[in-house]
């Protein structure tokens, strides 16, 4: 249990937290301001991915697959919108939850037809592909702190976003008295539909940064989808500052849960049974955390005022 | 007055139907039409769809009656499942020992998470039976002893006194339905009784019935605990269906297929869970029959039965049957 390795998995642990955060903040807000559980939400961070290997093929660009990729997932995203969801906002959550599952199911098997269901990869651009030294003896590939600080400047631009300008204004009102707001005259149709769209990209973009370190594959964004919902449940349905904090803990936590709970439970058991619990007690430290968080406080961490 | 009260307050949907009844008697029958067939596949498939009916019985109660979304109940199965496999691993079959211990291990669970879970609710109430139901997925996958991620076989289904009585696939069949049968007569009882007055009341306004006197969350928390016997019992049943047991059981993927199947059917029914189920695991089966892209053909299934078909199965009939009795 070296320093070095603390300081490295710390820095994995803020980069899966910040990925967390991209994903999570899509889906807080559609939860926040149109009381909308997106489970698709997942399928659009795997379809970010999987397009961005796409028109990379097509123009061996990581640039513009980037940039296609977003507009690709935005467009897909809408019209998914206004094919589907946009029937399920008055409806209820479990009504929601079923339709939005059935796209998962739809969207899974439809990119492994596609795609088939092989793993596959996108290279790191050239320029960014190498390692640095942050001190004697510790090198850190490139592109995660490339990860690490794209995140924080999307969190900075949300921030600015939702804090100071009029759309962010109306999606903070929308996200506490949606009825309020739409009775002052504001256009509430078109104000969920802007907030889905950025929701949809934000999941692309997290899916297009990832996928150059993990694999591709059906399914990659079932697993992130639940670890989003319990980010977004710890944070606080609605708070983007919520989710931003939930995001980067459970990031953190999950993170170096993995790396060192055989060492922490080595202190107080003996070394074969650490082996056994530690990989268990790891996987639930997250889901423990969660339980915890909503014992003591049921509505999380940071509950958007006025919302009961 | 009273007696005028518990007929009103009643669910339509719940009174006993000819429906019903033909639903059973078609399940008595079909042992003696698979005869004619594949029986064992038909037997086996049908067996899976009755305990998969229990558990959705049980959310059918929870969800429909209580209010009470769970996303974490494949854990209760797994757990009845495990309690079987793990007693097996050392020996143990009879079932007066697997049976109450499968039950005992499930009420215990959902007793302790109930405890915790109910002090919230809506969407945290969803998120927290979810956390639960992860945690016995992760430990269940760390039981390196008994198979870990792999799961593990069964030695012999469960006996009874000594006597291999789930021997034929036909006699485990019939137990089956017989469960299912019980199950179903005990949540009708649950939730006509006074207990079940309540426990629909605290779903409709809880602080008013709070208000009048009741305390809500031990009531919720004993309906919760009926809940979680119920999926123990499709668990032990499910371990001796298949002779075989993992953590996929446990997964969270499950826990959203028994709301599906309770949704399919009709929420709030108790016969729309067993229908639901029923739809469910053979619309599965005969897609999955027909091409190797059969969930790309599920999938907007499921959008379209939410978008069209409101009430689920159940409601479906119910509307069809309306509007031939108007004309």
């Amino acid at each position: 249990m070296s320093l070095t390795l603390l300081l490295v998995q710390t820095l994995n642990g803020l980069q899966f937290g910040v990925l967390l955060f991209l994903i999570a903040a899509g889906l807080t807000l559609v939860f926040g301001v149109m009381d909308f559980i997106n489970l698709a939400h997942g399928v659009q961070y795997m379809l970010g991915a999987y397009l961005a290997v796409m028109f990379y093929a097509l123009t061996g660009s990581f640039v513009l697959a980037l940039i296609l990729a977003l507009a690709a997932a935005l467009a897909f995203g809408l019209l998914l919108e206004f094919t589907v969801f946009r029937h399920l906002y008055d409806r209820d959550h479990l009504e929601q939850v079923i339709a939005t599952f059935g796209i998962i199911i739809f969207l899974n098997q439809g990119v492994k037809t596609v795609w088939g269901a092989a793993p596959l990869n996108l290279p790191i651009p050239d320029a960014l592909a190498g390692v640095v030294q942050i001190m004697p003896g510790l090198t850190y590939p490139v592109w995660r702190l490339v990860i690490i600080a794209s995140g924080l400047v999307v969190a900075l631009i949300l921030y600015v976003l939702v804090s100071r300008t009029r759309v962010g204004m109306l999606v903070r009102a929308g996200a506490t008295h949606a009825r309020i707001v739409s009775a002052l005259g504001v256009d509430i149709r078109r104000l969920f539909m802007i907030v889905f769209g950025f929701g949809t990209m934000l999941a692309a973009f997290a899916g297009v940064m990832i996928a150059p370190i993990l694999s591709v594959e059906p399914g990659m964004g079932d697993s992130v989808l639940i670890l989003a919902f319990v980010v977004i449940v710890i944070g606080g349905i609605g708070s983007m500052r919520g989710a931003f904090i939930a995001a980067l803990l459970i990031g953190l936590v999950d993170t170096l849960g993995r790396s060192f709970m055989i060492d922490i439970l080595r202190l107080v058991m003996p070394p074969s049974p650490a082996r056994t619990v530690g990989p268990a007690l790891a996987s639930m430290l997250i889901y423990v955390l969660m339980a915890l968080v909503l014992y003591f406080r049921p509505a999380g961490l940071f509950p958007a005022k006025g919302r009961s | 007055m009273t007696s005028l009260a518990a007929a009103k307050s009643a669910p339509r949907a719940v009174r006993f139907n000819a429906a019903v009844v033909l639903m059973f008697a078609v399940l008595a029958l079909v042992p003696l039409a698979a005869a004619f067939g594949p029986e064992s596949y038909v037997l086996g498939l049908v067996t899976r769809v009755m305990v998969f009916a229990i558990a959705a019985l049980a959310v059918d109660l929870l969800c429909g009656f209580g209010g009470l979304v769970t996303f974490g109940h494949a854990a209760f199965v797994g757990l009845g499942a495990y309690t079987v496999a793990i007693a097996g691993a050392h020996g143990v079959t009879d079932m007066t020992i697997t049976l109450p211990l499968a039950l005992a291990v499930s009420a215990a669970f959902a007793y302790v998470t109930g405890t915790i879970c109910l002090r919230t609710s809506g969407v945290y109430f969803i998120m927290i039976t979810l956390a639960f139901g992860q945690m016995a997925y992760f430990i269940a996958g760390s039981l390196a002893p008994y198979g870990g991620d792999d799961g593990i076989t069964l030695p012999a289904r469960s006996t009874l006194f000594g006597f291999a009585v789930f021997g034929s696939d036909r006699a485990l069949y019939y137990a089956t339905l017989g469960f299912l049968l019980a199950s179903y007569l005990l949540c009708r009882a649950v939730v006509y009784s006074r207990f079940g007055r309540v426990f629909r009341g605290a779903r409709e306004n809880s602080t008013r019935m709070a208000t009048i006197g009741f305390d809500v969350f031990r009531f919720q928390r004993v309906g919760y605990v009926i809940a979680g016997c119920l999926g123990g019992l499709a668990g032990f049943l499910l371990a001796n269906a298949t002779e075989f047991v993992s953590p996929a059981y446990m997964s969270w993927q499950r826990s959203g297929e028994l709301i599906i199947m309770v949704l399919f059917g009709g929420l709030g029914t108790l016969h729309g869970a067993i229908v639901g189920a029923a739809s469910y695991l053979l619309l599965e089966e005969g897609l999955a029959g027909l091409t190797e892209n059969w969930k790309l053909v599920f999938g907007p299934m499921l959008v379209l039965i939410v978008l069209f078909a409101r009430g689920g199965l159940v409601g479906l009939a119910a509307s069809i049957k309306a509007r031939f009795s108007r004309e």
